[in-house]
């Protein structure tokens, strides 16, 4: 019976058949959609947590301006009103917050606590004097600080649909300049651009958003809404323009999923389920995010270290050929055969490390297999293999005659550096080889005799 | 107004929550991270509303394991974050705090039919309340709150002061104390694990907002009063407890004016040391703005009155009386400050009797003021003679450095400039310096 019941409100919530839930839902998205553009702009310009300075330190101005209308013959709440008084004195905060930085030796992390707690306290204060009001019902005011998600109305739907259009319309218009304030503010300034204007259109706009969402989601998640969406987009792209998109989407998805759990279970809050929602695209973003997520960075840190795995066992198998059989290094007819031992020795691996490294050398076709501990390269292998030592004595080379290291040290400088080595940076070092050696051939190692002889074998085919 | 004893034990129970903030805060403010203060404030949630499904009591110990927990994931979470996902710290915070604040409101809202924990309460605390919770403690009936409060004030004095030197040195240069075998990361979670105690302390009797009130806001105005963390440590303990006493009686007094019998404490204690903020930000001695621009402003209008007790010196050097001294156009002409700031600063002169009550076309010294330019155009011939001779700077190129050290040469300088200048009597220039 009771699933009958869950099934026929998912239904109801799916196909949107309430007028409520159509409203909040829309309310939501909408809000998740503004607050998402304008919480990038914020995290990268550094200044996350103006907005939960900003929703705190609208509270007096709100209250406020309820006492004043409370002296009305009319009475009652005019919502516009209290939204102006929250975007005066959310402002006012604001202008402390700078007065604050700029005149004294306060930090902005103290100055944003300061404006925070102490208009909040003014606040609470005024709240308190309202409640022994007897005029009109001060209840409402409280919405202000847990929001009522799942009672919106049609008109402050709209509020925040006109509040997000503002907001798209600016950072549309003015995305030049937001980007060039949020990356390089100093570079901004010396091209004479206003950014004190500019930080100032930005911070009006994150107060703008801030108040409309505060009395219908509360405060706490208005801050959620502002700071998890765009730290998780950054997980899934470096480009502004993608990140904004991306931000505004998972602020939007966040909302109509925590505001449709909480449809569908009423006991659980809707501002608290949309935090909670958003907060889980965050972490999935964390985990799978192509650009800094976890798993992502896990799998490119192994993949660079087998990589470099990959590239010392080349240069180590060419070096032991090197050391036994000069004369077949050139690439014609078959390379000479290398025993395993004299790999394990030259590089301090363990057996098995070295087999490990071999099978998945083969299997890419550049080394093969003639009877364990026998190997050689392939024609491919071996001239893989050439570039790869090329680089790195290239390398050592610069170091030694360019910036004076001794050739004992080298080699492990050259070993760190060699396999980032870009092509440019390759053909560069060559040419300037080539024209201090006069030779332009195949560099030798400036250490050949620290490599290893011992269990030389005799080339058998 | 009527006091009563309750409002005794008001503000006593604000004085010492106010002050266990205020102790620990200090170290959140010089670490830059006050904002953490707020986040851990809000973060203590889950971990109160876990203690109490958990424990179904209201019992201090549970609460405060919970507390400590969920404040140090807080701490501990923003850290992986910011390092592992590298979001920026602020960022992290966010992220970290609205999460665990919406899974407490959950939690508490899911338990609502079993546990008395109304969100609200912890938002604002009903200090008001609290004396009529009481403890018998040797024999007094005492408020729980208070007790507890001056509990957490005696454990954070007590581990502060066991960890004074590390605490310090952590906070001010994390290798430092490192490179000294200082374990900054131990204390940084030391600093943390106290703000979660003495924020759940708080919680009751004041609420979320007065504690990160109480947390920064004393610390920061101290900072305008000390400069060392011992005496900055001491005014944050001072504001605080002003604060909280202040803080009370607005509550009471201050809406009667209106026509109201009163108001929220906690909310008019935050107020208050906001005001006492604004006050040490604007008037306190020597780092007050207000107090810097009238230093400011004092220093150039001696500046003024120096370069004029110079110029009718030198005016007198170059024309032996009974000629007429210079006028304003001509001292303005040789000053170069503006005519207003000189009239001024003759007018000031006058005053001080070193310049001949006169009109302004003849501007002379008395001798008063003949003694005070002497000593004036010695010191700036000294310099010049100094800078000539010892620095070796050309002739020409010591008048205008000289004209700025003669404002601040004190008598102990101009002995060491006597003793490097063994008696000269003339200045680069040939002219005589006055003895």
């Amino acid at each position: 019976m009771q699933s009958n019941d869950f099934i026929g409100d998912l239904w109801r919530l799916l196909t949107l058949a309430d007028y409520n839930t159509r409203i909040v839902l829309f309310g939501a998205a909408i809000l998740g959609f503004g607050a998402g553009i304008m919480g990038c702009f914020m995290m990268l310009r550094r200044r996350a947590m103006i907005s939960d300075v900003v929703s705190h330190a609208a509270l007096p101005g709100i209250v406020a301006a309820f006492i004043i209308m409370a002296g009305w013959p009319s009475g009652g709440k005019f919502l516009p009103l209290l939204l102006l008084g929250a975007l005066i004195s959310g402002l006012l905060g604001m202008g402390c917050v700078h007065v604050i930085k700029t005149y004294s030796h306060i930090k902005e992390d103290a100055a944003l606590g300061i404006v925070l707690s102490v208009f909040f306290g003014l606040g609470v204060a005024l709240l308190g004097i309202v409640q022994q009001m007897h005029v009109g019902s001060a209840a409402g005011l409280e919405t202000f600080i847990y929001g009522k998600t799942a009672s919106m109305l049609a008109a402050d739907a709209w509020l925040m649909a006109g509040a997000a259009a503002v907001v798209v319309l600016i950072c549309a218009l003015f995305f030049k300049e937001f980007r060039l304030l949020c990356f390089d503010p100093e570079f901004a300034k010396s091209q004479g651009w206003p950014v004190h204007g500019l930080d100032i259109l930005l911070t009006a706009l994150v107060v703008l958003v801030t108040v409309i969402g505060l009395q219908a989601v509360g405060l706490i998640l208005m801050i959620a809404l502002l700071i998890i969406p765009p730290a998780a987009a950054r997980f899934w792209t470096d480009r502004l323009v993608v990140m904004v998109m991306v931000s505004a989407l998972i602020g939007a998805m966040g909302a109509v999923m925590g505001a449709s759990v909480s449809a569908l279970y009423p006991k659980l809050p809707a501002g608290a389920m949309i935090v909670i929602a958003c907060s889980i695209i965050f972490a999935f973003s964390f985990m799978l995010g192509p650009r800094r997520g976890l798993i992502h960075g896990m799998v490119s840190q192994a993949a660079l270290s087998n990589r470099i795995a990959r590239q010392h066992l080349m240069r180590a198998i060419y070096e032991c050929m090197e050391a036994s059989s000069p004369e077949r290094l050139e690439p014609y007819g078959k390379p000479a055969l290398v025993s395993l031992h004299q790999l394990t020795a030259s590089r301090g691996w363990s057996d098995r490390k070295v087999k490990e490294l071999l099978h998945a050398a083969a299997r890419d076709g550049e080394v093969e297999i003639e009877g364990w501990p026998m190997l050689r390269f392939t024609p491919e292998g071996l001239k893989h293999a050439r570039t790869i030592v090329r680089n790195h004595r290239l390398w050592e080379w610069y170091m030694i005659t360019h910036a004076d290291v001794a050739p004992s040290h080298v080699d492990r400088n050259a070993d760190e550096i060699e396999h980032v080595l870009g092509a440019a940076m390759v053909a560069e070092l060559e040419n300037s080889y080539a024209i201090s050696s006069q030779s332009g051939g195949f560099p030798d190692s400036p250490h050949r005799l620290d490599i290893p002889m011992a269990e030389t074998t005799t080339d058998k085919s | 107004m009527i006091w009563t004893e309750i409002d005794t034990w008001i503000v006593l129970t604000g004085v010492v929550t106010s002050m266990s903030c205020a102790l620990i805060g200090n170290f959140l403010v010089v670490r830059r991270m006050s904002l953490m203060g707020d986040a851990i404030s809000h973060a203590v949630l889950p971990g109160l509303a876990a203690a109490f499904i958990l424990g179904g009591t209201r019992h201090p110990m549970p609460m405060f394991a919970g507390a400590v927990v969920a404040g140090l994931s807080t701490a501990f979470l923003t850290e992986w974050i910011h390092r592992k996902g590298r979001v920026e710290e602020s960022s992290a915070m966010g992220v970290v705090f609205t999460t665990l604040f919406a899974l407490g409101l959950i939690l508490i809202v899911r338990a609502a039919d079993t546990v008395d924990l109304d969100p609200s309460c912890v938002l604002y605390g009903s200090i008001e309340l609290s004396p009529l919770d009481t403890l018998s403690v040797a024999g007094y009936d005492v408020p729980r709150s208070f007790v507890i409060g001056a509990g957490v004030l005696l454990l954070n004095a007590v581990l502060i002061t066991l960890f004074y030197k590390e605490l310090k040195i952590s906070s001010f240069d994390p290798e430092a104390a490192t490179a000294m075998g200082i374990s900054a990361r131990g204390m940084y979670y030391l600093v943390m694990a106290l703000v979660a105690i003495t924020t759940v302390a708080s919680f009751e009797s004041v609420g979320s907002i007065l504690v990160i009130a109480m947390l920064i806001v004393p610390g920061a105005s101290a900072h305008f009063m000390g400069v060392r963390l011992g005496s900055v440590i001491f005014w944050s303990l001072v504001i605080a407890a002003l604060s909280a006493g202040g803080g009370h009686l607005a509550a009471i007094t201050v809406p009667t004016w209106f026509g109201f019998p009163d108001t929220s404490t906690a909310g008019s204690m935050a107020v208050v040391s906001g005001l006492l903020f604004a006050g040490c930000f604007f008037f306190a001695p020597q780092r007050g703005v207000l107090t810097r621009w009238f230093a400011h402003r004092a220093l150039k209008r001696r500046i003024v009155r120096e370069d004029v007790l110079g110029s009718l010196y030198r005016w007198q050097e170059a024309n032996p009386e009974p000629a007429p001294g210079p006028d304003m156009g001509v001292l303005h002409t040789r000053v170069g400050h503006s005519v207003v700031k000189l009239r001024h600063a003759v007018t000031a002169l006058r005053k001080r009797k070193l310049i001949k009550a006169g009109t302004d076309l003849d501007i002379a010294l008395t001798s008063d003021g003949v003694e005070k330019a002497g000593n004036i155009i010695r010191d700036h011939r000294l310099w010049e003679q100094y800078l000539h001779s010892k620095v070796k700077l050309p002739a020409d190129h010591v008048h205008s450095t000289s004209e700025q050290l003669e404002h601040v040469t004190d008598p102990s300088i101009r002995k060491k400039l006597e003793k490097e200048l063994e008696g000269a009597r003339v200045d680069p220039h040939g002219r005589n310096i006055p003895q």
